[in-house]
């Protein structure tokens, strides 16, 4: 699962503040450029200009505390997911977030910060993940429509970072896009035994797709005009398409998939656009994307108290295992000397 | 095989399903708010292998009954005195210490079991047990590693699974517990002897705890039940979460 495009305007310290640059560290930039041209990866210890430094561990750190808080929607069901079968497949892919949340901050901690600082950042509220999980699971089918939707939108954003001229973040991002298409499917394949269910199941999968729908599409973040990062970005290779370019190309991979599930896109000016191509859609609503933004999203307050009551309730249990470790250092000392 | 010793083995695969399934269960309600995220992934996966197993032990529980049912029809269409996990299984999470000690005590047992049941002559068991037992390996020592780390870490930690462990002790009479149906499995070679297996696991138990530094309560009186389907209160809210979906649509499929 990923975190939405970030690079709305509010977002800040992406761009390094202009000032004076000496002649050595403009040819370490024109180098780093070249090579970033030349399609070469950037690894950890090569030198890079601060901003990118900056913009990465934002990126990547949103993007772990996204897979990290998107645990706790998904979650909320597998206690009661309806067969064996449905339990072991939401298991394994909440599992398989958790991992995602993992390589993402050990890639972070390549760029030379450290995860318990980031977790501290997204536990005091500093940090931004994916608004998308802070809409609720009321029902079943929501644990389909994330991963059709919320997945399939992830996915579009992600299979271009496995280039990202960032070499740890790019490794991370194709074994994390693998497990992605596979959540994606199986997502799919669960709204479609609702869809052919009793009507029942189908309203259940329709008024998931009702709420999923417009937030999926939110994903990609602000509109091209709206976004301020994006042209220095895709100079980086950060980014390879833009927001509006990767938000139509979901809408028409995802609008074939909904009819052939027999359900109805919540978006009456919706039509197939035979000239160009392309489906067009409505407009959205920024005002709910912003108001999320500002933490006045349906569970925002119980995403982050989740993750706080779990870290808090866990300080003994880490403060035992560094106390443990620190007898066991000592005991082998006193062995050996 | 005989019809005697065919219920006898039904009933001994059903409660084992049903253990792994319900503490499967309660390791999964950490997801998502474990200590730390190493220990989200680690508690997530053994449920899942708990579950997996559950599965397995569940239709081959359905194939010996021979009267349809399927691991589903088990694990969703029974009540809480059909239900035939040990009573350990089913006690709340409470805290990471006593999720861990239960786990450990289970862990114990199951790991014994396991490598027993891979000669079994029943070889649907014994391939089921073949697979469990490489998980449960790793599921002991996640477990036991944990009890030594809290035991033997802070005077906070070590107190939370000394209280743990006085709790939950009662609980563990029960799987190591005989029955007549079960002597007659043991005689046929399909099943371990339980007092073989008892000593084994007490001799584990033993030897992680003197590391944990936490002293071996007491036998005292036991706690018993699971097997013949009495059961503790909490099983009953367990289910009806578990249970809600396939009970609320009954006609539907998912």
């Amino acid at each position: 699962m990923y975190t939405q495009a970030l690079d709305a305007k509010t977002e800040q310290g992406a761009q390094p503040s202009p000032r004076l640059v000496t002649e050595q560290e403009a040819a370490l930039q024109s180098r780093f450029q070249e090579r970033v041209d030349a399609e070469e990866k950037i690894e950890p210890r090569d030198w890079m200009p601060e901003g990118y430094r900056r913009t990465l561990v934002r990126q990547i750190s949103q993007h772990a505390h996204s897979e990290i808080v998107g645990m706790l929607p998904e979650g909320n069901w597998i206690t009661r997911a309806p067969t064996l079968r449905r339990k072991v497949a939401l298991l394994a892919k909440v599992q398989d977030e958790g991992g995602h949340g993992l390589y993402l901050y050990s890639a972070a901690e390549t760029l030379g910060v450290s995860r318990d600082e980031l977790i501290g950042q997204l536990l005091s509220g500093k940090a931004k993940y994916s608004s998308i999980f802070n809409y609720p699971t009321p029902t079943w089918a929501d644990i389909g429509a994330i991963g059709w939707l919320v997945d399939g939108a992830a996915i579009m954003n992600q299979v271009p970072l496995c280039r990202c001229s960032y070499g740890p973040y790019a490794r991370a991002m194709v074994r994390i896009c693998r497990e992605e298409s596979f959540h994606q499917r199986q997502g799919y394949e669960l709204m479609l035994a609702l869809a052919q269910g009793t009507p029942e199941q189908k309203r259940m999968a329709q008024d998931a797709l009702n709420r999923w729908w417009w937030p999926s599409l939110m994903m990609f973040g602000p509109s091209d005009e709206q976004s301020a990062h994006s042209a220095q970005n895709m100079a980086w290779k950060i980014k390879r398409f833009s927001n509006d370019e990767l938000r139509q190309r979901f809408v028409d991979a995802t609008v074939p998939q909904a009819e052939f599930l027999g359900l109805t896109i919540p978006d009456p000016e919706l039509r197939f656009n035979a000239e160009t191509g392309h489906y067009e859609f409505g407009a959205i609503d920024w005002t709910e994307f912003n108001e999320i933004l500002k933490g006045n999203g349906p569970c925002n307050r119980e995403r982050i108290e989740a993750r706080r009551k779990a870290w808090d309730d866990g300080a003994w249990v880490r403060e035992a295992a560094v106390a443990h470790a620190a007898k066991r250092r000592q005991r082998a000392l006193k062995k050996a000397g | 095989m005989g019809t005697d010793l065919k219920e006898a083995l039904f009933a001994f695969t059903l409660r084992l399903g049903d253990t792994s399934l319900v503490l499967g269960h309660r390791l999964s309600e950490w997801c998502g708010h474990a200590p730390e995220l190493e220990e989200d992934i680690a508690l997530t996966n053994v449920a899942l292998d708990l579950v997996g197993h559950a599965r397995m032990l569940l239709t081959h529980a359905g194939e010996l009954e021979g009267k349809g049912r399927d691991e589903d029809r088990l694990a969703y269409r029974r009540d809480v005195f059909d239900y035939r996990n040990h009573l350990l299984v089913e006690q709340p999470n409470r805290d990471f210490g006593h999720t861990i000690v239960r786990q450990f005590l289970h862990d114990a047992w199951a790991v014994e079991l396991y490598g027993r049941l891979c000669t079994s002559r029943d070889e649907t068991l014994a391939g089921i047990a073949a697979k469990a037992v490489k998980e449960v390996r790793y599921h002991v020592r996640h477990s036991g590693d944990w009890l030594v780390r809290l035991g033997d870490g802070t005077d906070v930690s070590h107190a939370r699974v000394a209280d743990a462990l006085g709790r939950l002790w009662p609980y563990t009479g029960e799987m190591v517990e005989r029955d007549g149906a079960e002597q007659a499995l043991v005689a046929a070679g399909i099943v371990p002897d339980p007092a073989d297996l008892k000593a084994a696991w007490t001799a584990r138990v033993e030897a992680v705890l003197e590391e944990a530094t936490l002293d071996r309560p007491a036998d005292g009186w036991m706690q018993k039940g699971g097997r013949r389907g009495e059961h503790s209160e909490h099983l009953g809210y367990l289910l009806a979460e578990m249970q809600f979906l396939p009970r609320a649509y009954p006609d539907a499929t998912w």
